[in-house]
């Protein structure tokens, strides 16, 4: 039987979704003998070159994890994609921007402003800044130019499948290597996971949710056996979707969102707001504003994920100058 | 390895096959989509301010539309002859009518629709009227407006789906909340269609303002003449049942299925026993200004609010009786012959449920205290209109005579006009009936006391029938009219002196009289707004209740089944509320004599696939119409509850709740095709 050609790369991301696909453990000795790898810069040596010189179609699957933030994860991606004949979206960060999507609430200059000079712990009396080209005496120096924003991978190359996850739990990589292995795909577009929310797995109990105000995570223990929303805990569970096994409220932790909205919804945070703002249990406007100021950092909350894939995609923030809504910083 | 053999991996068999659907699309045969667009002229009322070749022109280059055309009047027989022969030899499918407002067209060309062989909920309007061209005079971009709610339209419409209407059985009995003469003639002519009414009054009894009033214009006629025989009408009809000195507190559910709880205020009498035979108010020590009397007279601590009362029998104030304020007293108790005092008797709540529902809770007049230039409450023999007619009516406190403080007869009385009505500092509208009531009081001071009687008017108003003529006569009958708002009362020479510029002579006046009647504006009750939440209704800028259509759906509300008649909707005189009283009734009847009522398509559903029971849309219900269904936790919509409002779809967090005909497919579309020209 011929061998799966498999790829893995890594774009704007932590490098827990490579974590991950060691963390299935002995299992990747069934993948070995499954498939040959032909990248995967985090655990092997391969050059670019090499990924160049393959046939088109060459790679079975890729699996991408990271937003793309700058101009080289998109020439890898673009080149992956035209290597492989199925791409999958691998992470919450291929997938929806992630964690680093929220950067997209902040302009690019704000980001290097901010990393380059502001920090507390940044000395930096010169001003110095990144520069994608720079000329020096034995020839000219270059580096990937930073995007105006981060893109989810489907934003730059068509993408096949999504395995949402932060990281992606060892079960649904396992199902998605094994559906490829065994050539049993769902239609593309597919998003591995379950059609349902969070909640259809939780063991906790639901009544009603009316709440007057929200906490956080570390100021309550919460019950055990009671719905983490309705004790007042911003849990993401009703506006996620499913397939994670409710690992985190398992350890008492609310969902954060990671696996992202539904098939049917469009902006994961927008029907959280809604789905919160139904909550409270009081009518009367001081006690409205009272509650909803219990909710610390509302964007980071609600679209701690999905920010890039939003309908607003990000804070709506002028044009900066040299750099227009998907174009590259130019050098400072 | 032979990696280029396209068979040698499963995956690519599966991903060639399937790449020729569109991804993300979700949508079945949107190829099959064939839109007419139907661009109307209105007259001049579009055509003048749109360019409607230009958007039939854009209108045709858009996806899907296989025929677009513009036409002067498409609601016109000849225009809804269009789409039907369009449906028929170019085979449209989908239809977007780029006209008026949905509010106005939408059922006439749905129906054009049906008479095609097509569902009627496949057509989309686009509103180039009330949006486009009637809220600008910039020709140019009216036009582009239309062509970008056109563009939207076409793209909406091609998401709709058939829908079917569906029926739901209906309560045929009626309430009428206000027994004044708007809610009377509604509830005997209902009655009289053989249906059961329940009539509540949150008064001892009912008969409303009009029992208040002396003689009517223009015909003079007797008020409780005319009155009294529909009141004891009410009371006589085995169809009606009556609450007087009740209170609706809660209404639930919807058109054809109400739930309604009445509060039956204690009267400390049983009025099974009582026989209404005015022995206790005739023994009662207590005196309390008289409310029916508009203050002038007193009435006792139990009573009926006037002799030809309906229902005949008495309520104790608890407020002032001596029984209950010092605890002692009881006289009513030990002289009444039939035992039906009762002081422990407390409130009683009557949970019923109706079909339909009419408000006619009346008017109250504006308390010309407030503006202290008009004397009111300052000097004697400063009065309201209303206090007027309480003098002048036999059953009065002077027994008809009209008199000064000092029980002498008046020989000058002024009349003012429009206080508080048409007036930027009180009200800005016009309370229709006070120039016709100031005329009638002018003949009727006149005519009992020979006195000189002065008019002070803006304009005279004197639309209905008959009224001209009776202004007419009250002029030549020697009442003087004077052109000019009555600015200031003020006392001088031990008389009032009414102050005002007489714009007809274009001077100064000052005209000393012995009495000044205050004609004040009609205001909506002061508990109105409480009555507009119970029931769900919503108040126009001037606080009357507000219709559904100002011109062609006066009695209907934006609450289906909930209807209003009378004064609740605005000032009108006594005509004018029996025609609505009775055009109600007759909303009312037709829906009771169709049997049942249409449900709207147009109602959230639940993908059960798709919820997982995470219970946030639960309280949200406005209409209590979503259940958790423990069977198969999920949500559960009970549609014939359901109004499509959205609610519950917008908090739907997983995105399993959606409204038909307003599915987020359908809506996004539409704004991505609006903001996209």
């Amino acid at each position: 039987m011929t061998k799966l050609k498999l790829a893995f790369y890594w774009a704007a991301s932590c490098g827990g979704c490579d974590v991950a696909v060691l963390d299935i453990n002995e299992k990747i000795l069934d993948v070995a003998a499954l498939a040959d790898i032909y990248l995967w810069p985090i655990a092997m040596d391969f050059k670019y070159k090499d990924v160049q010189a393959l046939d088109d179609g060459f790679i079975d699957v890729c699996f991408y994890n990271g937003a793309v933030r700058n101009t080289e994860q998109r020439e890898i991606a673009e080149l992956l994609r035209q290597k492989s004949k199925v791409m999958v979206a691998f992470g919450s960060c291929a997938c929806f921007g992630g964690i680093p999507g929220l950067a997209n609430l902040y302009g690019p200059q704000e980001i290097l402003d901010r990393v380059y000079q502001e920090t507390p712990s940044t000395v930096n009396p010169e001003r110095v800044r990144p520069e994608t080209n720079w000329k020096v005496k034995e020839g000219r120096l270059t580096l990937p130019g930073f995007f105006s924003a981060v893109y989810p991978l489907s934003d730059i190359v068509q993408v096949e499948y999504y395995v949402p996850g932060c990281p992606p739990p060892v079960d649904l990589i396992l199902r998605a290597v094994q559906a490829i292995a065994t050539g049993k795909l769902p239609p593309p577009g597919t998003v591995f996971g379950s059609d349902k929310t969070v909640c259809d797995t939780c063991p906790r109990k639901k009544e009603e949710k009316k709440v007057k105000g929200f906490k956080r995570p570390h100021e309550v223990i919460p019950e055990a056996e009671k719905c983490l929303l309705e004790q007042g805990l911003i849990c993401l569970g009703p506006a996620t979707r499913g397939g994670c096994g409710a690992r985190c409220i398992e350890a008492n932790m609310p969902c954060r969102g990671c696996f992202g909205p539904t098939d049917r919804v469009l902006d994961q945070g927008a029907k959280m707001t809604a789905a919160l703002g139904g909550m409270i249990s009081s009518r009367n406007e001081t006690e409205v504003r009272a509650a909803l100021a219990t909710i610390v950092d509302p964007a980071g909350t609600f679209y701690r994920f999905t920010l890039s894939t939003s309908l607003l995609k990000g804070r709506v923030r002028p044009v900066e100058k040299g750099c227009p809504p998907g174009g590259i910083v130019a050098g400072s | 390895m032979p990696g280029s053999d396209a068979t040698s991996c499963g995956i690519l068999r599966v991903v060639a096959g399937a790449e020729q659907t569109e991804i993300g699309t979700g949508v079945q045969g949107m190829s099959d989509v064939r839109t007419g667009v139907y661009v109307c002229h209105c007259g001049s009322n579009i055509a003048e301010k749109v360019d409607c070749a230009r958007v039939r022109e854009f209108a045709s280059e858009l996806k899907n539309v296989v025929v677009a055309r513009d036409y002067q009047y498409m609601c016109s027989e000849p225009g809804q002859e269009l789409i039907r022969q369009d449906v028929e030899k170019n085979g449209i499918n989908r239809v977007v009518v780029a006209s008026c407002s949905p509010r106005m067209h939408e059922p006439t060309f749905r129906k054009t629709l049906e008479t095609a062989g097509l569902n009627g909920y496949l057509l989309e309007m686009a509103n180039i009227r009330e949006h486009c061209s009637w809220v600008t005079t910039d020709r140019e971009a009216a036009t582009e407006k239309a062509a970008a709610l056109v563009a939207g339209a076409v793209a909406r419409v091609a998401f709709h789906e058939p829908l079917e209407e569906r029926f739901a059985d209906l309560k045929q009995r009626l309430l009428v909340v206000g027994g004044g003469i708007a809610g009377i003639e509604a509830a005997l002519k209902v009655a009289a269609g053989g249906y059961q009414v329940t009539l509540v009054e949150k008064e001892p009894s009912i008969g409303g303002n009009m029992a208040r009033l002396d003689k009517t214009f223009p015909t003079l006629d007797c008020s409780a003449c005319i009155l009294t025989p529909k009141m004891v009408a009410v009371a006589q009809s085995e169809n009606v049942t009556l609450y007087t000195y009740a209170e609706v507190e809660k209404v639930e559910g919807y058109v054809g299925n109400f739930q309604v709880t009445i509060r039956q205020k204690a009267r400390s009498v049983d009025t099974s026993k009582c026989t209404g035979c005015g022995v206790c108010y005739g023994k009662c020590p207590t005196r309390v200004p008289s409310e029916f009397d508009a203050g002038l007279g007193t009435r006792k601590a139990i009573y009926v609010p006037f002799p030809q009362a309906v229902p005949n029998k008495p309520v104790i104030d608890r407020e002032h009786c001596l029984q209950f304020t010092k605890g002692k007293c009881g006289v009513c108790a030990r002289f009444c012959p039939t035992g039906a005092i009762d002081y422990e008797q407390g409130d009683q709540l009557i949970t019923e449920e109706f079909g339909a529902i009419i408000i006619a809770t009346g008017y109250e007049t504006w308390d010309p205290a407030a503006a202290p230039q008009w004397g009111y409450g300052r000097y004697d023999n400063v009065l309201t209109a209303m206090q007027l007619e309480r003098l002048v009516n036999a059953a009065g406190p002077t027994k008809g005579k009209i008199q000064l403080q000092d029980g002498s007869t008046p020989e000058a009385v002024a009349i003012l006009h429009c206080i508080g009505s048409r007036d930027e500092n009180y009200h800005r509208y016009c309370s229709r009936f006070c120039c016709m009531s100031s005329l009638k009081l002018a003949h009727l001071a006149r005519e009992k006391t020979g006195a000189e009687v002065y008019n002070f008017y803006i304009d005279l108003r004197a639309f209905g029938k008959g009224y001209e003529e009776f202004y007419n006569r009250v002029q030549e009958e020697g009442v003087h009219f004077i052109r000019g708002k009555g600015a200031e009362v003020i006392r001088k020479d031990g008389r009032l002196a009414v102050r005002a510029e007489d714009t007809l002579l274009g001077r100064y006046r000052e005209v000393p009289v012995d009495m000044v009647v205050l004609n004040t504006a009609a205001v909506p009750r002061r508990d109105s707004e409480k009555v507009g939440q119970v029931f769900g209704i919503q108040p126009s800028p001037d606080g009357f209740f507000l219709e559904a259509h100002v011109k062609l759906e006066p009695l209907k509300t934006a609450t289906d089944g909930i209807y209003i008649a009378g004064c609740c909707q605005g000032p009108k005189d006594i005509p004018d509320s029996v025609a609505q009283g009775a055009g109600a009734a007759s909303e009312v009847l037709s829906l009771f004599a169709a049997g049942k009522v249409k449900i709207s398509p147009v109602v959230a559903t639940v993908d059960s696939q798709l919820c997982s029971g995470c219970r946030v849309c639960l309280p949200l219900c406005p209409y209590s119409a979503i259940s958790y269904d423990e069977v198969n936790r999920t949500a559960y919509v009970n549609e014939a509850t359901c109004k499509g409002c959205g609610t519950c779809v917008a908090s739907c967090p997983s995105g399993a709740l959606s409204v038909r005909h307003f599915t987020d497919e359908e809506i996004i579309a539409q704004i991505k095709e609006v903001l996209a020209v």
